[in-house]
């Protein structure tokens, strides 16, 4: 009575594999769909490989100092851009030495929850580690990894992830 | 609230061996056993006394509906239509015509009686076989009248175990996230529900984020992360005074918390200098100990049902995968191998399987292994689904599951879902708001 039943089990194996098999022609149609908005958006300017280069949701620290630096999918190693916007809060941070920041990561919804926290909190630390080289103490500066939990845009798209990869510097006091 | 006393009164030795009904619920049922849940009789004096207590009309009829909706969803019973039912309450629970039930094509019976006994419920319910002619089961309880529909599932519970063998899921409850309001300002607070979506509770009032909340053993406390003044700590919740604490005394984000198989630990993640390594905590002593010691991401920890080892999710391979460990942090070994990214990781309470989330090509699955990384088996699959939890015998998982937002980013919600280790009978969970991280208590009593 409390044998397995491989039959059974084999059928709804077979079942998916048929709907999968069925499915495979909408995902090829999808992906010419998908692949046509990709091009388009590329020529915007908006993302780079996946990692976004534009400039909407960024906000600014001081004239010319942007607040935030984006990421790659699962990724937590910054850009030559990333690297540019973080010498530039890092000599802001110079200038005013009275202000102490936190450095906020975040992950896009396309993970699983729990792993989301630990990337979130290893994308603020490269930020933290970068300003740290500038010359910034650490002192000044607290980690906080909200993982998927705080998007900035709520599109189920790759472009709306883009943006939700982020780290961004705010001000502490 | 969870110390109610339960008299159980044998009156007789439930009937053993021989052939009499079985349901197999190895398999996806495709033909559920035809079951006749006759109401509960009651007598007048009964009813009105009852009627006063809990403001319901007929409290035996009541409790007759919370065992056929919990035989209804798991898809092995098929509770019949009360209106084809010929034989009054009263007279089947003292010697059901089993003709009569044969003609109705039910296979199975379940009869009752209710009283009011010194201000108490008292309930006795019989399981018939209706083919055989033959009384299965006879149970009596005893309890206070608020408790009418725990009696339902314990009952359910009794029924469940003397038809299929296994021990029931029905009398336990649900700890979540209840979500509201717009995807990028979410209020979530933790919750807790019966397992078929009744009593639901709120226990924080939303205004710090809470996230990943899990029973210890008793169902007592819980452990959960919390936002509280902007510092995310693994917290202890006791569920009876609303005391809370914070786990040990980490110079950053604790998190990924579950209580180990006696209740004495708690096992989660300390993320520092943007390495996430495995901690655990004795409740009793304060001692913390470091289990995992690596640069790469390690966390989600499970134990082992015997206590001896740990599954948890690292990406020391470059992606996340699933692992095993010994309980103190020796002989890593890695258990998934199939394509895609795999997390979520938790140890079956029978202990051969584990059940976990896989993304690949875009989707979110559900799915088990065994403890060694075979017979990988995918049950279900959607845009975005994760975090399962077991039912107490390991036959059900409860996850949730997360819809496509519209081109204007709107329509997004979170629901919790069930599955069968079969990977038949995938059902939807009410819950008043939208949910998620749903945790499944162990039988609140035996």
């Amino acid at each position: 009575m409390k044998k397995l039943s491989i039959r059974n089990i084999d059928q709804g194996v077979i079942m998916k594999l048929n709907k999968i098999l069925k499915n495979t022609l909408l995902i090829v149609v999808a992906c010419f769909a998908l692949s046509a908005c990709a091009t388009s958006k590329k020529s915007t300017g908006q993302m780079q490989g996946d990692v976004y280069t534009g400039t909407d949701t960024v906000e600014y620290l001081a004239s010319g100092v942007p607040d935030r630096v984006f990421f790659a999918t699962n990724e937590s190693v910054l850009t030559t851009a990333s690297r540019d916007t973080l010498r530039k809060q890092a000599a802001w941070l110079r200038k005013n030495s009275d202000i102490t920041i936190v450095l906020e990561g975040h992950a896009d919804e396309r993970g699983t929850r729990e792993y989301n926290l630990a990337l979130g909190e290893r994308r603020a630390n490269a930020a933290k580690d970068y300003l740290m080289t500038y010359g910034i103490s650490s002192d000044r500066i607290s980690v906080l990894s909200y993982g998927k939990e705080r998007p900035v845009d709520s599109g189920s798209n790759p472009l709306a992830w883009s943006k939700n990869r982020r780290s961004v510097t705010v001000k502490a006091n | 609230m969870l110390r109610y006393f339960f008299a159980i009164l044998f009156l007789f030795l439930p009937f053993k061996g021989n052939a009499l009904i079985e349901v197999d619920i190895t398999r996806g049922n495709l033909n559920p056993l035809p079951i006749a849940v006759s109401p509960m009789s009651i007598d007048e004096n009964s009813r009105s006394n009852f009627e006063k207590i809990l403001n319901k009309k007929d409290i035996g009829s009541e409790i007759s509906i919370v065992v056929e909706k919990n035989l209804k969803t798991t898809g092995l019973f098929n509770p019949l239509n009360k209106d084809a039912f010929l034989q009054a309450p009263d007279i089947a629970n003292l010697k059901p015509r089993f003709e009569d039930w044969n003609l109705i094509k039910a296979q199975a019976l379940i009869t009752g009686k209710v009283n009011f006994v010194d201000e108490k419920l008292r309930v006795e319910f019989r399981l018939w076989d209706v083919l055989a002619g033959k009384e299965m089961m006879a149970l009596a309880f005893t309890t206070v009248p608020t408790n009418w529909r725990r009696v339902g599932h314990i009952i359910t519970d009794k029924v469940y175990e003397r038809l299929t063998g296994e021990k029931g899921y029905f009398d336990t409850r649900i700890i979540y996230v209840s979500e509201e309001g717009p995807k990028t300002k979410r209020i979530k607070k933790l919750a807790i529900m019966d397992q078929d979506g009744a009593n639901n509770k709120f226990l924080t009032l939303g205004n710090e984020l809470v996230l990943t909340p899990r029973f210890n053993p008793t169902n007592q406390m819980v452990t959960y992360l919390s936002y509280f003044r902007n510092l995310p700590r693994v917290y202890l919740l006791d569920i009876e005074t609303g005391m809370q604490e914070v786990v040990g005394d980490f110079p950053g984000m604790t998190f990924a918390p579950r209580f180990s198989p006696n209740g004495k630990k708690i096992i989660m993640s300390f993320a520092k200098d943007g390495n996430s390594d495995i901690y655990t905590m004795d409740l009793e002593n304060r001692i913390v100990e470091k289990i995992t010691n690596h640069p790469s991401i390690d966390t989600s920890p499970s134990y082992s049902p015997d206590g001896k080892y740990i599954c948890f999710n690292s990406d020391r391979s470059g992606y996340q995968q699933i692992y095993v460990m010994k309980s103190d942090g020796s002989d890593v070994k890695r258990i998934s191998f199939g394509r895609g990214l795999y997390g979520t990781p938790v140890w079956s309470p029978r202990g051969d399987l584990i059940a976990f989330t896989k993304l690949h090509k875009g989707k979110f699955y559900i799915g088990v292994m065994r403890t060694d990384g075979s017979g990988e088996r995918l049950l279900t699959e959607n845009y975005y689904q994760e975090a399962p939890s077991w039912s107490p015998n390991g036959r059900v998982l409860i996850f949730y599951r997360e819809t496509k937002t519209d081109d204007k980013g709107e329509g997004f919600s979170a629901k919790l879902w069930s599955i069968d280790l079969t990977g038949y009978n995938e059902r939807l969970i009410e819950t008043p708001t939208d949910a998620s991280d749903p945790s499944w208590s162990s039988l609140l009593s035996n």
